[in-house]
């Protein structure tokens, strides 16, 4: 019973959601309400989860000196300190001029900020090193990348300036991107489309149980 | 002198080169801008450098990483300081986002979704200040939310950074009435899927608690079918895929987006069909929306920036590749 209720009750939600779908009158749109408001609020409750399971996983760290253990420690003191502010300031806590945005606009931005800005550092050296015309099919992917650096960016049409209006970087760029680049992207999106309902029809008819564990 | 001297080295020079424009700013100092002749004159001395470089490798002396890192930070710095304007080409897709935002009638409902974080500010929050600030420039009414924990708060900072403007502040717009924060409601899709039925249930109050139906401007928004336009900014999941498959193809919501470089090229195909009405890509999309709303944002400024970071490495690529060919097709460079 312990395999067989859960496999039951997704049968039962994936079918109804199926329903939903496709007949979005009533009753089946009450349902669909129904099903939206309690995904939000496992959501919600999802997100205290894994809050608390950072928090017990850094502790563990800490307490048991495991190697990085010093950054454990920085979570734990990061986390409390905004929690604590959050929770005292209360449910204003996100207007302009509390503690709360001050630390969100002062300290979590720039960190932030420059934690993503180090990835242009590392996409320049990673393409000075391994960006390389191995092959036909990597040479294409080199011109297609070099239309679309410089087309993306104004300085391209300056240097092609003298072309005639549809020759330009840009316009370049522009074909790269809306053609082969979309014809890619669709057929990767329906590979993956394909791979979904597949894969949904096999968890809804019970054919795949990974998701309930156990494995016997 | 050993690798870690040099890089702590380049660290303080940093610290220190920050700290004295950080100061300057407090003290009300001026923006530095070079001359023309010292601007050329730098970018003489980085294109001739560039040129060593590329003898250098040619004579099998290759450079390491740490030197691609230094000239990326020089050509995302220094172009801040440099008086060149460049001429911005306007593509069709931010045209037509353009257009779309232009045949709406003033008092128009305009849903704005921040569904991005900090580290994906840099490109995406020039769109939403220039987008709202059309917004209220043409009396539409802004109901703003978020997918993303932190995007109402980055909305928060939009709002107040327009607001700062006097054209603005003339203009007395009013919370509650002119727009709205809903804030952030957790659940992905399916906030999306449930606001199609009822926005209050999603949000019975805004981020700061006010009653959603206290709030004149929303009160009688009931979902989608109350809303003129909707405009999306995303870096990720859940986002535009998720406004695309729910909010237009189910509830026929006519749809303009705003993403990140790297998200945008998957946004074509939605494009190309016609389920959005426009597409800002990355900071150049933006740079490109700010020229037509006639507003000089941040994109705009940092254009310059981007447009020298991809020559230089566009100048690696090739420096790369004739490192490559010259050393028998082997990546000597793996181990630099």
């Amino acid at each position: 019973m312990r395999r067989e209720i859960p496999l039951l009750i997704t049968g039962i939600v994936g079918v109804g959601f199926v329903i939903q779908y496709f007949i979005p009158h009533a009753p089946f749109s009450y349902m669909s309400d129904w099903f939206s408001d309690w995904f939000s609020i496992i959501g919600a409750c999802a997100i205290v989860l894994g809050a608390l399971n950072l928090m017990k996983i850094s502790i563990q760290k800490v307490i048991s000196r495991k190697k990085d253990w010093g950054y454990a420690a920085v979570i734990i003191a990061s986390f409390l300190l905004i929690v604590i502010i959050g929770m005292v300031e209360g449910k204003d806590f996100r207007v302009p001029g509390t503690n709360f945005d001050w630390l969100y606009r002062y300290m979590y931005i720039p960190l932030s900020a420059t934690m993503f800005a180090i990835l242009a550092f590392f996409v320049a050296s990673a393409s000075y090193r391994a960006f390389r015309a191995r092959n036909f099919e990597a040479t294409l992917l080199l011109i297609a990348a070099f239309f679309v650096m410089m087309g993306r960016v104004p300085v391209g049409d300056i240097i092609t300036g003298f072309m005639p209006e549809g020759w330009r970087l840009s316009n370049l760029a522009s074909w790269v991107m809306n053609y082969p680049q979309a014809a890619g992207q669709r057929a990767i999106m329906i590979g993956i489309g394909l791979g979904i309902v597949s894969t949904s029809l096999r968890v809804i008819l019970g054919i795949e149980r990974s998701h309930i564990g156990g494995g016997e | 002198m050993s690798t870690r001297a040099k890089e702590i080295l380049v660290i303080i020079m940093i610290v220190v080169f920050s700290l004295v424009f950080y100061f300057r700013k407090i003290a009300g100092g001026k923006e530095i801008i070079f001359s023309n002749l010292v601007a050329w004159v730098l970018i003489a001395l980085l294109v001739l450098s560039l040129g060593l470089i590329l003898i250098l490798t040619i004579k099998g002396s290759l450079i390491g990483r740490r030197v691609v890192f230094i000239y990326v930070g020089i050509v995302l710095a220094l172009p801040l300081f440099m008086p060149f304007t460049q001429k911005i080409t306007i593509s069709p897709e931010v045209r037509s986002l353009y257009e779309a935002v232009e045949k709406l009638p003033p008092g128009s409902k305009v849903l704005v979704s921040f569904d991005y974080d900090p580290p994906s500010a840099p490109e995406l929050q020039p769109m939403g200040e220039s987008f709202i600030r059309l917004c209220f420039q043409r009396d539409f009414k802004v109901i703003i939310m978020g997918l993303w924990p932190q995007g109402p708060q980055q909305a928060n900072i939009a709002i107040d950074k327009i607001l700062e403007d006097p054209e603005m502040q003339a203009r007395n717009l009013r919370y509650g009435e002119d727009y709205v924060n809903l804030g952030y409601q957790a659940g992905n899709e399916f906030v999306i899927q449930r606001m199609g039925s009822s926005f209050k249930s999603m949000f019975p109050s805004d981020y700061r608690g006010i009653p959603y139906d206290s709030m004149p401007l929303v009160r009688n928004i009931r979902n989608f079918s109350n809303i003129d336009f909707s405009f999306n900014l995303s870096a990720g999941f859940p986002g535009s895929v998720e406004w695309v498959q729910i909010a237009v193809d189910r509830y026929g919501v006519e749809l303009g987006l705003g993403n990140t470089a790297v998200q945008a090229p998957q946004m074509y195909t939605y494009l190309n069909s016609g389920q959005v009405v426009g597409l800002l890509g990355g900071m150049n999309g933006g740079a490109e929306f700010e020229l037509l709303c006639d507003y000089k944002g941040k994109a705009t400024k940092f254009m310059l920036s981007q447009s020298f970071s991809h020559m230089v490495i566009i100048a690696f690529i090739i420096i790369g590749n004739v490192a490559y060919f010259l050393g028998g097709r082997k990546s000597a460079l793996k181990d630099k």
